[in-house]
């Protein structure tokens, strides 16, 4: 028999224990991994915001096209929002249905309210002239603010469908796991408007 | 050493496997319907067979678009036989110049998109990730189903785009602006272009959340990331380049999308515009961005598949198993931090080219290391010369070709002389289209038993393997000397110029080395199609190797598993002096009377 060099094998399956991932369920993986595609999304857009911003000597000064302190209090109102959620999840977890629901829609409506605002300020912006051909500052301001919109409106059906599952006694398993996960997803959207809002209304 | 192992006393292995992991896979019944059995299946394995033949129909149009191309470089103003009266009556069956963008700019989008990536990826990251990592299916299933409906759906705006006025979209694959604006292609194929890859992007980035947190979670009791096969390691790394940068390429083709259709002007400049200011290097950047590390999403899993391969048929362990799978990993990371190199001649700061060039280069570094590794896993190996095997050799020459060239491109100097000529044609077609394709055709001869539960023909298969490894390194090679010489690429007439009339004979000689290698393709055809309707039935392991899929039956049930798989060894245990009457061990087979406690296993 040929003497084999020990190093040729792959390595012996060491420690047998549970090869998974920590505790995490599956759904929450996954979803943390879509989050991090999302974010990838949201910085090809931000860099091109960026790039395009520090070639043009001409870009005005957002404070003096966007209203700051309008938007301001939206910022607040969606910050509140993930707090309502936080008080979600942890209801959830004590098993306590109806105080999660509460909690649930307040967050909803603490999105949509950021919706109507967003749809206020557009109309407002539109009005003065402000439109997606009129320039690369009023372009790169609607497809990024649209594109959370967008996903502040997919968060608020998220929200709506997880509410309307704890009320009929499901996704409170496991940890309410699924409450949590959609709360992920919550938190990751105004997570991105901090930096939207410091970016693109803010840095003078 | 070997005789080691046998005296030694093997310690006792313990299993700890917590009861919520076996909660997570459940023996779901197989669906009845002929809709949800075949048509809108979740079952991973009926998904890479719909990725299998959607890549297949793609490939055979891309390929015949690429004959075409080369009729038309050899042969310019003479018709295409055949195909040509039905394309274009009205030039006596001769492509026009209109034509001849269109088709290189949808043979290259095809190819990448709609066929190497539903069949390496789609099909086989589908097929191989639940079976090799010893799991009943997926880990999100509907999401899976949704990944190939979306493809679908992508795949029928490129068609479409093929029959809207004006034809479709012919600037080039990477739709750089201005020639993908309204500017430079006023009608709506190259929209159709756009929405094509924002949807098969999203099916994309789909399909990669789901690999990534299959591998993560799913693996059977004792495979840990060094147990899995390198086939699974290549498409998982794959799938984080996808998860990270498909979406990068998405916010580019947003952009564009909203420059065509809605006014606005991200990509256009100057005296395209009249107000604002947009910059068309914009797009590059994001465009490259992501379309470096496609590059090594093509090429990963077909590096994986021909890493496990050469083990397989050489009968021996993989050769520095942990350097591959490390190397391939650290390639990984390098592709994130090159993609400057396609960019030298936009006038980018001199500091930051050399910086691209330095991490280029240092690529080099980890190819090395797994490419010896592959000669290293051969070296005195009892080599069995089957189809996979030979596909899987042909894999190793063409992309050392392809990978030595790649340096010309990778430092500065040489690439400006080089850039946009065939060099770089002839390289990334040895690289990402020669390798990938043949080690897609390895894959497919070698799971194909796994797959449909029937052998392929072996002489065939050796024909169809010399028939296309001769053809297709004439044709790449020809590119680089051409291209060496120094012609552009896209060139509809490249006689038109003084200095390129001497390459016509090696153009001549490309051209008829491409239609014999588009020819024997036919014998591919024919034996999948004949193997599929009278095979001889596959045995379960008729290549005796040791991964999981292999200790189930072909085809493997609905759930593969009745059991989880508890998994004791690496991917390839061959020769393990150990075992008698047989070279191979499979991965959850205890040698001899080896004591394994298997803790809360079967509880």
């Amino acid at each position: 028999m040929n003497a084999r060099p020990e190093a040729a094998y792959a390595p012996a399956p060491a420690p047998l224990t549970e090869p998974t991932f920590g505790t995490a369920t599956t759904g929450k993986v996954g979803m943390w991994i879509f989050l991090v595609t999302d974010a990838m999304t949201f910085g090809g857009l931000l860099l091109a915001y960026g790039i395009l911003r520090a070639g043009n000597k001409e870009w005005p000064a957002p404070t003096t096209v966007l209203g700051i302190p309008f938007t301001a209090f939206m910022t607040f109102v969606l910050i509140v929002s993930s707090l309502t959620m936080v008080l979600g999840l942890d209801a959830a977890k004590k098993g306590d249905r109806r105080e999660a629901v509460k909690w649930l829609v307040a967050t909803a409506g603490g999105g949509v309210f950021f919706l109507c605002g967003q749809v206020y300020e557009y109309r407002h912006l539109i009005h003065e002239g402000f439109t997606l051909p009129s320039g690369n500052f009023p372009a790169t301001f609607y497809v990024i603010t649209s594109f959370h919109g967008g996903h502040v409106f997919t968060g608020v059906c998220y929200l709506l469908i997880t509410a309307f599952g704890v009320s009929r006694g499901r996704h409170l398993e496991n940890g309410a796991n699924f409450v949590e996960i959609t709360g992920l997803f919550w938190h990751f959207v105004d997570l991105i408007w901090i930096l939207v809002f410091t970016l693109v209304y803010l840095i003078p | 050493m070997g005789d080691a192992t046998m005296s030694k006393p093997v310690p006792v292995r313990h299993l700890h496997v917590g009861p919520e992991f076996h909660a997570e896979q459940h023996i779901h019944p197989e669906p009845t319907s002929f809709l949800s059995r075949y048509v809108f299946s979740k079952d991973h394995k009926v998904i890479a067979k719909q990725f299998l033949w959607y890549g297949l129909f793609f490939l055979v149009m891309g390929g015949v678009m690429a004959m075409m191309i080369r009729w038309q470089i050899a042969f310019p103003g003479t018709a295409f036989p055949v195909l040509g009266q039905l394309l274009w009556p009205q030039s006596g069956g001769v492509m026009p110049p209109q034509s001849y963008a269109a088709f290189f700019t949808m043979h290259g989008t095809l190819m990448i998109f709609f066929a190497i990536t539903p069949i390496l990826i789609g099909a086989f990251g589908n097929l191989l990730i639940p079976l090799m990592i010893g799991a009943r299916d997926m880990a999100f299933p509907t999401l899976n189903l949704m990944s190939f409906w979306t493809n679908v759906l992508a795949g029928l705006c490129m068609i479409v785009s093929f029959f809207v006025p004006m034809g479709p979209a012919a600037g080039g694959w990477q739709s750089y602006p201005t020639l993908s604006t309204l500017v430079g292609s006023p009608g709506h194929g190259q929209t159709l272009w756009i929405l094509g890859i924002f949807l098969t992007g999203s099916a994309s980035i789909m399909g990669a959340v789901n690999y990534i947190t299959t591998v993560v979670r799913l693996r059977a009791p004792g495979m840990g990331y060094f147990q899995m096969p390198l086939s699974v390691w290549g498409i998982w790394l794959t799938a984080i380049l996808n998860a990270l940068f498909v979406p990068v390429l998405a916010a580019g083709v947003l952009l564009l999308f909203l420059d065509r259709v809605f006014g606005s002007h991200f990509f256009l400049a100057g005296a395209s515009i009249t107000k604002g200011g947009g910059d068309p290097v914009l797009y590059q950047h994001l465009f490259w961005i992501f379309g470096h590390p496609e590059v090594y999403i093509l090429i990963l899993p077909a590096w994986g598949i021909v890493s496990d391969l050469l083990s397989f048929f050489s009968r021996k362990p993989a050769f520095g198993y942990k350097a591959t799978a490390l190397s391939m990993s650290v390639i990984t990371l390098l592709s994130m931090v090159v993609y400057g190199h396609h960019m030298f001649v936009v006038g980018m700061s001199p500091l930051l080219s050399q910086g691209f060039m330095t991490l280029t280069m240092l690529i080099s570094i980890p190819s090395a290391v797994f490419f010896l590794n592959w000669l290293g896993t051969m070296w005195r190996g009892s080599i069995r010369f089957a189809t996979p095997m030979l596909f899987s050799l042909g894999v190793v020459f063409v992309f050392g070709l392809g990978g030595l060239t790649g340096l010309h491109l990778g430092a500065i100097s040489s690439d400006i002389y080089l850039h946009d000529s065939y060099f770089v044609i002839g390289h990334f077609h040895l690289t990402m289209a020669a390798s990938v394709l043949l080690g897609a055709f390895a894959a497919i001869y070698f799971w194909f038993p796994k797959m449909f539960g029937k052998m392929m023909n072996e002489t065939l298969g050796k024909w169809h393997f010399w028939l296309t490894i001769i053809p297709i390194t004439i044709v790449f090679c020809g590119m680089l000397v051409v291209g060496y010489a120094g012609m552009q690429r896209r060139l509809y007439n490249y006689e038109a110029y003084e200095f390129l009339k001497h390459l016509h004979p090696i153009n001549v000689w490309i051209t008829r080395a491409a239609l014999l290698l588009g020819a024997s393709q036919f014998l591919f055809v024919g034996n999948f199609l004949s193997s599929l309707i009278s095979g001889k039935k596959a045995a379960e392991n008729p290549w005796e190797v040791g991964t999981l899929e292999w200790t189930i039956p072909s085809p493997p049930p609905h759930h593969n598993y009745d059991e989880i798989p508890v998994v004791l060894h690496g991917p390839h245990e061959f020769n393990n002096p150990a075992v008698t009457g047989k070279d191979w061990l499979a991965q959850d087979e205890p040698i001899g009377d080896e004591p394994v406690a298997l803790g809360a296993v079967g509880n």
